[in-house]
């Protein structure tokens, strides 16, 4: 028997709609159905601007659909993250799912190593013990230890998403959303990063990413969700 | 890079702290809010946008307890009472509560501080307000929540006209903070301050509003200052609430007209 799905994503619709030019809509798909299971992880797959980043998002709850659930593992309950009040989608966001943009949304004055540990701390994590796992995480993403006293403001693109990489990975999500988590990286910190998207599958995350990255697609995706075909077909 | 929400076990709270219906106000034919209802939990910050003149002042004031609506109802979770219609209560009553449970940051710190008192009496006057006798703890409370908010302990005995805006602003949040209150609103907390100083007060703020699980009601025309602080928003335009909701999903997916101009006429740096 197959496990029950951590991610279910039922007949989704979204659009937009800009009043600044008339009222203009601008469909980016519809009826969109996915199921992600523990250990999975789907890759979206098409050509820019096709929708995967807006998919993405309406899984997070940034975007919000026209139509259809976002079902999300959260305890014993699923939650619709499409029709779920905002304290509950938070509450989702900070125990059951996880996000890494495609960038990273400095604070001014928050130190490198708090940015990577406060997801954990929220939760009830020792500070202490949230920090040595920030430090163990960006000691592997190969951020140099003079760095994680400092906000990352001034870093450079590639140190602010590994640090961002870092916070996407503090606390072990069941459900993970990964938006080009190497596109600014070298070669050896895709490989760092394919290795901790690996290890989240073992030990049972339900992954769902965009990889533009042909080798960690085929390296970390179970299957492969092509949007284009789903757009079609519905 | 939300401040935690008050309930850590996955379980959420179900009696609001603060619960407004229809709440509506006007300056004699003027309107100034009109219908305004939501439910505010233990923890949560709601951020009230809009531009000048779209009512979020008015609205604050009355819910704040210094205007009294011209129509409509604001019940508030009174310790031992549960939600109490606050029209109900006695002058004295409401006078209890706003200086025992709840705080109010002004945008000008002038409004918020005795200028004519030192630093330290400042913040001791608040707990002295609601019983506190003894000398030697109202001044270590007083010199705690000056270093919490970042000013030296040997401006203790300083006028706050001494101090630079920033310095103020901190000040009135200490004076405001130290009663331990559930509820705090703020108007505009940030405004008329340098970048710098901007940055000082928010990170304060963030981790302060997290640290004590408060919740509050924060006017602000600053989608920056509203995406660091609030869990959700309200967007008003004309004394009415036109969209409200998740704050990243109104600022990154906008649906009211108002609120798509009021994001994307944000300058980006």
């Amino acid at each position: 028997m197959m496990a029950d799905p951590v991610i279910e994503v039922v007949d989704l619709a979204k659009s937009f709609t800009i009043h600044a030019r008339d009222g203009l809509t601008i469909a980016v798909f519809n009826g969109l159905s996915l199921h992600v299971r523990a250990g999975e992880c789907v890759a979206l797959h098409g050509p820019s601007g096709s929708g995967k980043s807006t998919l993405l998002r309406a899984l997070y709850a940034n975007y919000k659909p026209d139509r259809g659930q976002v079902l999300v593992r959260h305890g014993q309950n699923l939650v619709d993250m499409a029709s779920a009040s905002p304290r509950e989608v938070l509450a989702v966001r900070r125990l059951s799912l996880g996000y890494v943009s495609q960038f990273l949304r400095v604070i001014p004055r928050v130190p490198a190593l708090d940015v990577v540990a406060q997801p954990a701390i929220d939760l009830g994590t020792d500070p202490n013990a949230a920090r040595d796992k920030a430090a163990a995480l960006l000691t592997r993403l190969r951020i140099a230890e003079r760095l994680w006293r400092l906000p990352p403001a001034t870093f450079s693109g590639g140190e602010q998403q590994r640090v961002n990489i870092a916070r996407g990975f503090s606390v072990d999500y069941p459900a993970l959303l990964l938006d080009e988590p190497t596109a600014s990286l070298d070669a050896e910190n895709r490989a760092t990063v394919g290795d901790l998207i690996l290890e989240a599958r073992e030990r049972g995350a339900a992954i769902v990413g965009i990889f533009h990255d042909a080798e960690i697609r085929e390296r970390v995706s179970t299957s492969i969700f092509d949007i284009q075909s789903a757009k079609r077909a519905a | 890079m939300m401040p935690a929400v008050a309930f850590a076990d996955g379980a959420l709270e179900d009696t609001p702290l603060l619960s407004v219906r229809g709440l509506s106000y006007h300056y004699g034919r003027q309107l100034g809010c009109r219908d305004v209802s939501f439910d505010l939990y233990p923890g949560e910050v709601l951020g009230i946008v809009g531009e000048s003149g779209s009512g979020k002042t008015t609205l604050l004031s009355c819910l704040s307890g210094r205007l009294p609506p011209g129509s409509g109802s604001i019940h508030y979770d009174m310790a031992g009472h549960g939600l109490t219609d606050l029209a109900g209560l006695s002058e004295s009553e409401l006078r209890v509560l706003m200086r025992s449970d709840w705080g109010i940051v002004h945008q000008t710190p002038r409004d918020g501080l005795r200028m004519g008192v030192s630093a330290g009496a400042n913040i001791g006057e608040r707990l002295m307000a609601i019983g506190a006798r003894h000398y030697g703890e109202i001044r270590a409370a007083a010199l705690d929540w000056l270093a919490r908010v970042e000013i030296p302990a040997n401006r203790i005995d300083h006028l706050p006209q001494s101090f630079s805006g920033g310095m103020q602003q901190r000040l009135q949040i200490a004076r405001n903070l130290v009663n331990k209150p559930r509820l705090v609103f703020m108007d505009e907390p940030t405004g008329g301050l340098d970048v710098s100083v901007q940055a000082k007060l928010l990170d304060l703020l963030r981790g302060l509003v997290s640290e004590l699980g408060l919740s509050v009601v924060l006017v602000t025309h600053d989608l920056a200052v509203a995406r660091l602080l609030a869990h959700r928003l309200m967007v008003m335009k004309s004394g009415e609430v036109v969209e409200s909701g998740l704050t990243d999903q109104v600022l990154d997916d906008p649906h009211h007209p108002y609120s798509q101009l009021l994001v994307s006429s944000v300058l980006q740096v």
